[in-house]
């Protein structure tokens, strides 16, 4: 459990967040077109993050973090700093 | 009804928070009373365990955002969940507007208000996980109609219907219910100001010819959050003895 990467941990939430299958969580997949995600849903995956990882997301970055990969990204970079 | 129901009910602590507590756990909902005062939180919380209902007495300032936050969070400790929200508290600070104080507007808005808003932000997130919740909010007809000397109490009281709107179309497509009850005059601390006068001139404009007692709006709030209700949202459903039609 203690040694999964930031990257796993991230699909782990998308899917159950989402109830989607770990096969189309892929890096470049969008949420909304996609994965299906409304606007609520893309809410609630951002607190998601935020409390998993204890970082905080301002609307500005979230509205950015479109796909799965660039969430990746994002909160790697988070964590670097 | 209520069986394995968890329900929060603002300004429990007395008048028709408490009776709305108590009709709730009567049909075997557990119910967290919060009030301003400990003492009035703990005499609702211990009604509630006498009928045999879990409860969780708290005192809290629903004006206080952080307070309300972790009143959620102790409840969510305590039962695990929330499916029921009762945004009852409320204050009147009457005056005409010419001299109606900043401190008498702020007031009125900010406990009757964002008191709800307060409360609804940090449950509603477990509703929405959980794809089912209720939110009730406890409106008055003041808000429907006006009131002179009132401006304050109107204001706070048509903003939550806004609110009740918004918030139930937002919410709609997870199973969660938001809708308002606008009680008309009830007998309650709050209604025990009016004289004699006041009090024959509001009997003649309410058709079934008496004031309501905290029961009647306790029974229309168990309507809405039992299965009765699960096809309404977005409603204000006005409990007045008929006297706004
Ligand atoms: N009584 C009526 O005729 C009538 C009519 C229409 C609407 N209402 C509404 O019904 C609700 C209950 O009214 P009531 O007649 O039972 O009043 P009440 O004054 O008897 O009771 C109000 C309760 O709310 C609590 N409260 C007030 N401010 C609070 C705060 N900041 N934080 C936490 N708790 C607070 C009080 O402690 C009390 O327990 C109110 O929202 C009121 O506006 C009442």
């Amino acid at each position: 459990m203690a040694d999964k990467t930031l990257e796993e941990r991230v699909r782990e939430i998308i899917v159950e967040q989402l109830g989607v299958n770990a096969e189309q969580v892929t890096t470049e997949a969008r949420f909304i077109e996609d994965l299906g995600a409304d606007s609520l849903d893309t809410v609630e995956l951002v607190m998601a993050f935020e409390e998993e990882f204890g970082v905080e997301v301002p609307d500005e970055d979230a509205e950015k973090l479109q796909t799965v990969g660039t969430v990746i990204e994002y909160l790697k970079d988070k964590a670097d700093k | 009804m209520l069986k394995d129901k968890i329900a929060i009910v603002t300004g429990a602590g007395r008048g028709i928070g408490a009776a709305i507590a108590t009709r709730l756990a009567s049909q075997g909902a557990a119910v967290a009373c919060v009030s301003r005062t400990e003492a009035n939180a703990r005499r609702s919380a211990e009604q509630v365990a006498a009928l045999g209902a879990r409860s969780l007495a708290l005192a809290v300032d629903v004006a206080d955002g952080a307070a309300a936050e972790s009143a959620v969070g102790a409840v969510l400790k305590e039962f695990g969940r929330i499916d029921i929200l009762v945004n009852n508290a409320g204050v009147t600070r009457d005056g005409l507007i010419m001299r109606m104080g900043d401190a008498d507007w702020d007031a009125v808005l900010t406990t009757n208000l964002k008191g709800a808003f307060n409360f609804t932000r940090p449950a509603v997130r477990g509703m929405i996980k959980q794809r089912s919740g209720r939110i009730v909010n406890i409106s008055s007809v003041v808000g429907l109609i006006g009131n002179a000397g009132q401006a304050n109490y109107a204001a706070s009281k048509a903003g939550l219907i806004g609110f009740t709107k918004a918030v139930a179309k937002e919410v709609a497509g997870r199973g969660v219910t938001c809708n308002a009850i606008a009680p008309g005059f009830i007998t309650t601390d709050m209604t025990a100001a009016l004289n004699e006068e006041q009090r024959s001139r509001l009997l003649g404009v309410i058709p079934l010819g008496r004031f309501g007692d905290p029961e009647d709006i306790a029974q229309a709030v168990l309507f809405l959050v039992a299965e009765s209700g699960r096809y309404i949202t977005g409603q204000v459903l006005t409990v007045d003895g008929g006297m706004v039609m």
